[in-house]
């Protein structure tokens, strides 16, 4: 079988490879938004504009500090989930007894003066950023090129989702937080700190934004408007997945990853249109989600 | 989308408020010209034009001072959607606005050709690339200064085919732009007997990785990788190709990419790539003394062509306001354009030129190739230049572009 539908089998497995890799980020990203909405119950549009702080900080720790690539991934999220704590001490923190659309509108806001802002000093066409020399080069798998880099990006995904994934379903942190969204006053009446918990988690989805951004940086343009376009697919994903469920924007995150990657092959003007199809059938069939509980 | 559209008004009335009069407190009696750029002030072309285009403009105004009239420069951000631009477009020849410069991506540039026609006034296009303005879409409101879709396929195009790059695949942004440019390639690649083996539409603005794309290229054996579309996408799709080493067996035509572009790439991945520009910096000692006078403004770095153009063409449009008078200047628009199209042009970003009747402005055209770290003595020196095809040849052929308006 040399042809599946007209396009030759190793071009499409190389195309669905390419699809799992951009699923990475999307389950990363997603990930993240999952976590804060599931636990804050805010819509984060933050995300992508901390997503691209991520991304700018790996940038400035090469160009004003000379740290490569491997502090990068230590450093950038730490200050970033810093930064996002930060954000949730000041502006966040006063919408948690109001409706969904507040926390909505303030962080699509932030989102605007974040990006504004490096916009005015870095300008819109971006920065550049290598490869770190260990994990340059490409694999021949025979029916594609692999570049080693893109490998990593897909096991550094994974690694991280199911971490967190791990944390919160399996340690007695989790236990604390999934908790403390059924009933926060209860939580807080065991002598749990809940709003410093839900800093400290608000800061942990951050932190994975920022570290996708890490994960950016070598292979997309660094600029300000690189989490625009994402974060309103991330969005997507996060919804058919079912708003607050990890698992699920995971697992959805890989699969549209996938089915994105399919429609490049044979509709390629379609490829941004097809996740947004999807989440409008997701919706009207199941409101919740894949995987929400309704 | 009520609510992008309202962030956009916001930020053009705050532009419009930042923008300085060139000459404040001029006695009522005095004509005031009233110029809009219309741009891209926080999108992916914003480098590229932006706020460089309102410096190089406010810089022509300010070059053009005590001539019987006032000079006013606004500024405004079109998002790159043509319903934005169209309604701040009314909005400000409404308001008395005489002339709109610049306004890059094709989509809103057609857009506002048709509403400077109707309007009867000034439309002094930059930032666009599409040649159908001065062709299928031509206006005698128009004129197209910097460049377009037929001078970069001519140029990178014709260049790569005549040295053996025979067989293309295109990776296309999917709107008027890319289309236009990858036609104007294809074209130029059949007529110098070489073949399309293939295109991939990407849909635009919403792409960030071009993965799929590229390795869809290599699939092809193609031997050339023709790049339809420009800015972070072109310099994320040699990123991409890159990474997947399309470089070991393709050449690469960035079809529009310009030194702001090399910039954010950076020489070592941008090395040895073709590419056509009618403006650059370094080129001669006008352009230098030109680039000496805008740096100051424009955050120390060179003007980039597009800028480029913005001061070039509000130069000239002037020089006919004046040579017109400013009232008869302000009534017709149409007769501003053609005074324009009959004095010749000169200035220290192009050179002499013209303009011809289809509303297409007339200067050389530059090869440049992007040189190798090594070879550059530091930030903004990028270019070597290749080739020089004259103002005559480097544009489309008047009879080839279909131009309505000089029919009827």
């Amino acid at each position: 079988m040399d042809e599946i539908f007209g396009i030759p089998a190793p071009l499409l497995f190389g195309q669905l490879l390419l699809g799992l890799i951009n699923g990475a980020f999307y389950a990363m990203l997603s990930l993240g938004l999952a976590v804060i909405f599931g636990l804050l119950n805010i819509v984060n549009m933050t995300h992508g504009a901390l997503f691209m702080m991520g991304a700018f900080a790996a940038w400035m720790l090469l160009n004003y500090l000379g740290l490569g690539y491997w502090w990068a991934m230590l450093i950038a999220p730490l200050a970033i989930g810093a930064f996002g704590m930060v954000l949730e001490k000041l502006f966040i923190s006063r919408l948690y007894k109001l409706d969904h659309l507040y926390g909505l509108l303030l962080t699509f806001g932030l989102a605007l003066v974040i990006e504004g802002v490096f916009r005015n000093y870095y300008g819109s066409s971006g920065l550049p950023y290598r490869i770190p020399s260990e994990l340059q080069g490409a694999w021949d798998l025979g029916f594609m090129f692999m570049p080693v880099y893109r490998g990593w990006v897909v096991v550094a995904a994974l690694f991280f989702c199911l971490a967190t994934w791990l944390v919160i379903e399996k340690t007695r942190l989790g236990a604390y937080l999934r908790a403390a969204t059924e009933n926060a006053p209860l939580v807080q009446a065991f002598g749990v700190n809940v709003p410093r918990m839900v800093t400290l988690t608000y800061g942990g989805g951050v932190a994975l934004a920022a570290l996708a951004g890490v994960l950016a940086a070598p292979i997309y343009s660094v600029n300000p408007q690189m989490g625009t376009n994402l974060i309103i697919v991330v969005f997507a994903v996060v919804v058919i997945g079912g708003m607050g469920s990890i698992l699920g924007s995971v697992i959805t995150g890989f699969t549209l990853g996938l089915i994105e990657g399919l429609t490049k092959v044979f509709w390629p003007e379609a490829s941004a249109t097809v996740i947004f199809v999807i989440m409008a059938i997701v919706l009207l069939a199941r409101p919740a989600g894949l995987f929400g509980r309704a | 989308m009520t609510g992008l559209a309202r962030r956009g008004l916001l930020a053009a009335a705050g532009a419009a408020a930042a923008a300085l009069p060139a000459r404040p407190g001029r006695a009522q009696a005095t004509p005031t010209i009233r110029i809009g750029v219309l741009t891209d002030m926080s999108g992916p072309y914003r480098d590229t034009t932006g706020p460089g285009s309102v410096v190089c403009t406010q810089q022509a105004a300010a070059e053009f001072r005590n001539r019987g009239f006032a000079i006013e420069v606004l500024a405004a951000d079109h998002q790159n959607k043509p319903d934005v631009g169209a309604n701040l477009a009314r909005q400000w020849f409404d308001q008395g606005v005489d002339a709109i410069v610049d306004v890059p991506t094709s989509s809103v540039a057609l857009a506002i050709a048709g509403i400077a026609r109707e309007k009867n006034k000034v439309f002094l296009n930059s930032g666009a690339a599409t040649s159908d303005l001065t062709g299928a879409q031509c206006g005698p409101n128009t004129v197209h200064w910097t460049y377009d879709t037929y001078m970069l396929a001519k140029g990178t195009g014709g260049a790569i085919t005549r040295t053996g790059g025979d067989t293309w695949f295109f990776i296309t942004a999917d709107y008027a732009f890319g289309h236009a440019l990858e036609r104007d390639t294809a074209n130029f690649v059949r007529a110098a007997g070489g073949r399309v083996l293939g295109a991939v539409r990407y849909p635009f603005p919403q792409t960030t990785d071009f993965s799929a794309f590229v390795v869809q290229a290599q699939a092809s054996r193609a031997k050339v990788l023709g790049m339809a579309n420009a800015s972070t996408d072109t310099v994320n799709t040699i990123k991409a190709a890159r990474e997947f080493g399309l470089h070991r067996s393709m050449r690469f035509a960035a079809l529009l990419m310009g030194v702001i572009d090399i910039h954010a790439l950076g020489l070592e991945q941008g090395q040895g790539l073709l590419l056509t520009e009618s403006f650059y910096w370094d080129l001669n000692d006008r352009t230098r003394a030109f680039t000496a006078r805008i740096r100051p403004h424009n955050q120390n770095r060179p003007p980039a062509m597009v800028p480029a153009g913005c001061y070039g063409a509000t130069l000239h449009y002037l020089k006919a306001v004046a040579d017109l008078g400013a009232e008869r200047a302000k009534a017709s628009g149409l007769e501003v354009v053609q005074r324009m199209k009959a004095m010749p042009t000169d200035d220290d970003a192009f050179g002499p030129g013209r303009i011809r009747e289809d509303g297409r402005k007339l200067h050389p055209a530059y090869l440049f190739q992007v040189k190798a770290p090594a070879e550059s003595s530091g930030p903004w020196d990028y270019y070597r230049l290749v080739a020089t095809t004259p103002g005559e040849e480097a544009f489309r052929p008047l009879n080839e572009g279909g131009c309505a308006f000089l029919r009827g």
